[in-house]
């Protein structure tokens, strides 16, 4: 199901005018600060990747990103073109600038390795999953920071379809090679990207892909 | 059957204890138009907190009901929704800020009407979890209980006003023990004004051990899956 064209938009930024490109491997995560202003683009580079993505305030981890605030002020619970993203202050965080991908979730969630023994079966337990990627990512960024800490994640490129009825699936991909998402800081953040993992997702072909991040000033 | 503990909340009224597996907490709508705003953590490892993409994901479902159930970050099943005379109960808008209130209603402090001044969810929710030694790093998407509301294919959200009549009441079994924090402030998406949050009766009983034949293990192998990873737990910690 292709999600509403009117919210795609394209970007007129250069990729080789940016000042930093950096490609985060399948299975990889990425924590590196935004500075308001900044312009930041996550491409799904072979498409059908999820890039599950928190952010906080640069200043006050304590203030971050907001899944129920945003959906809420939003008034709508995909994200797009248009759509700021607010923290647990209320604070306007980035809004999407730009979008060739149309959708991105903000229900799902991250995996983790004790969900998946629930959402798959028990021997899958030993994989690698997000929630361990983001572990790692905030304690490298430090200020104490652990499991706590880590809240409800976007997961850019990904279809999470709810029905006027209630249900909701996890619908293959609407991404595809080379889409992407363009995301302008409100404020400083600190951005970190688990690059998921998963191979249990049929959404992924289980076969998880690099995504690519640009930023520029 | 009496229950072994009831207590009456006034609208925008807030209230946090232990119910340890083995009992059913009863929430009932006393007037109609109640909401519920509810967060659960794990007793002793308060770590451990309600999840809101687990519990849908899991289940396939967008929202709360009969007999689905209400999962934990780690794998398992903090409580069974085994009563519902209300059938839809929202988890993904949140809760109301004191930007929100003041935007929609306005000010009324203390001074002027004493205990009906206008408090906030997010208020509310951090008050009690200061109790228990929480705070801000543990406030994560709620559950609204008596509150519906739905998505239409381009997601846009619409709060159904008169969802819950008087009367109408939801059943959570809980399967282990639970630090249950929650408060009656209207839903942040409810439309109307003025400000009239409702009042809610919480009553507890004694349940039953619950089989893998139950409703909420059988309605997704998911469930099933997340009750051995709680029965693992207590295995292993008692
Ligand atoms: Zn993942």
């Amino acid at each position: 199901m292709a999600a509403s064209t009117s919210l795609l938009k394209e970007s007129p930024l250069d990729p080789s005018c940016a000042a930093y490109d950096h490609t985060v491997l399948a299975g990889d995560h990425w924590l590196h600060p935004v500075k308001k202003g900044q312009v930041l683009r996550i491409v799904d580079v072979e498409g059908n990747q999820a890039a599950d993505t928190l952010f906080y305030n640069l200043h006050e981890p304590l203030d971050r990103y907001s899944a129920s605030d945003t959906i809420r002020r939003g008034h709508n619970l995909y994200l797009s073109t248009g759509t700021t993203l607010y923290s647990t202050r209320s604070h306007a965080l980035l809004t999407i600038v730009a979008d060739t991908c149309g959708r991105h979730d903000t229900l799902g969630g991250a995996c983790s390795r004790e969900s998946n023994t629930m959402r798959y079966s028990f021997d899958v337990e030993p994989m690698h999953a997000c929630r361990d990627s983001f572990i790692c990512g905030v304690q490298q960024w430090g200020h104490g920071m652990n499991k706590r800490d880590i809240t409800c994640n976007i997961n850019f490129f990904m279809n999470v379809p709810v029905t006027p009825d209630g249900g909701l699936s996890f619908a293959d991909g609407i991404s595809g090679p080379n889409r992407y998402v363009e995301l302008r800081a409100e404020m400083d953040v600190m951005c970190l990207i688990s690059n998921c993992p998963q191979l249990n997702n049929p959404c992924n072909a289980y076969n998880p892909t690099p995504v690519r991040v640009l930023i520029w000033d | 059957m009496e229950p072994i503990y009831e207590i009456e909340l006034t609208g925008a009224g807030m209230w946090s204890r232990v119910i340890s597996r083995g009992k059913t907490l009863r929430l009932t709508d006393l007037t109609g138009g109640a909401n519920v705003g509810m967060l659960l953590y794990h007793a002793p490892e308060r770590h451990e907190r309600y999840n809101m993409p687990d519990t849908l994901k899991g289940q396939h479902i967008f929202y709360l009901r009969a007999p689905y159930g209400i999962h934990s970050d780690m794998g398992r099943l903090f409580a069974s929704i085994t009563g519902d005379t209300c059938g839809w109960h929202d988890t993904v808008c949140g809760t109301s800020d004191a930007e929100l209130v003041e935007e929609r209603y306005g000010v009324h402090n203390f001074q002027e009407a004493r205990n009906e001044f206008y408090r906030n969810g997010r208020e509310c929710f951090l008050i009690e979890l200061a109790k228990w030694g929480l705070g801000e790093r543990d406030l994560v998407p709620n559950i609204n209980f008596f509150s519906k509301v739905v998505a239409d294919v381009d997601g846009n959200l619409s709060y159904m006003e008169g969802h819950s009549k008087a009367g109408d009441h939801v059943d959570l079994r809980f399967e282990m023990d639970t630090l249950v924090v929650l408060n009656t402030c209207q839903h942040p998406l409810h439309p109307s004004t003025p400000y009239d949050p409702r009042p809610v009766k919480l009553s507890v009983f004694p349940n039953a051990t619950p089989t893998m034949e139950d409703a909420t293990m059988t309605v997704r192998p998911e469930n099933a899956r997340a009750y051995r990873n709680t029965l693992d737990y207590y295995l292993l910690s008692r």
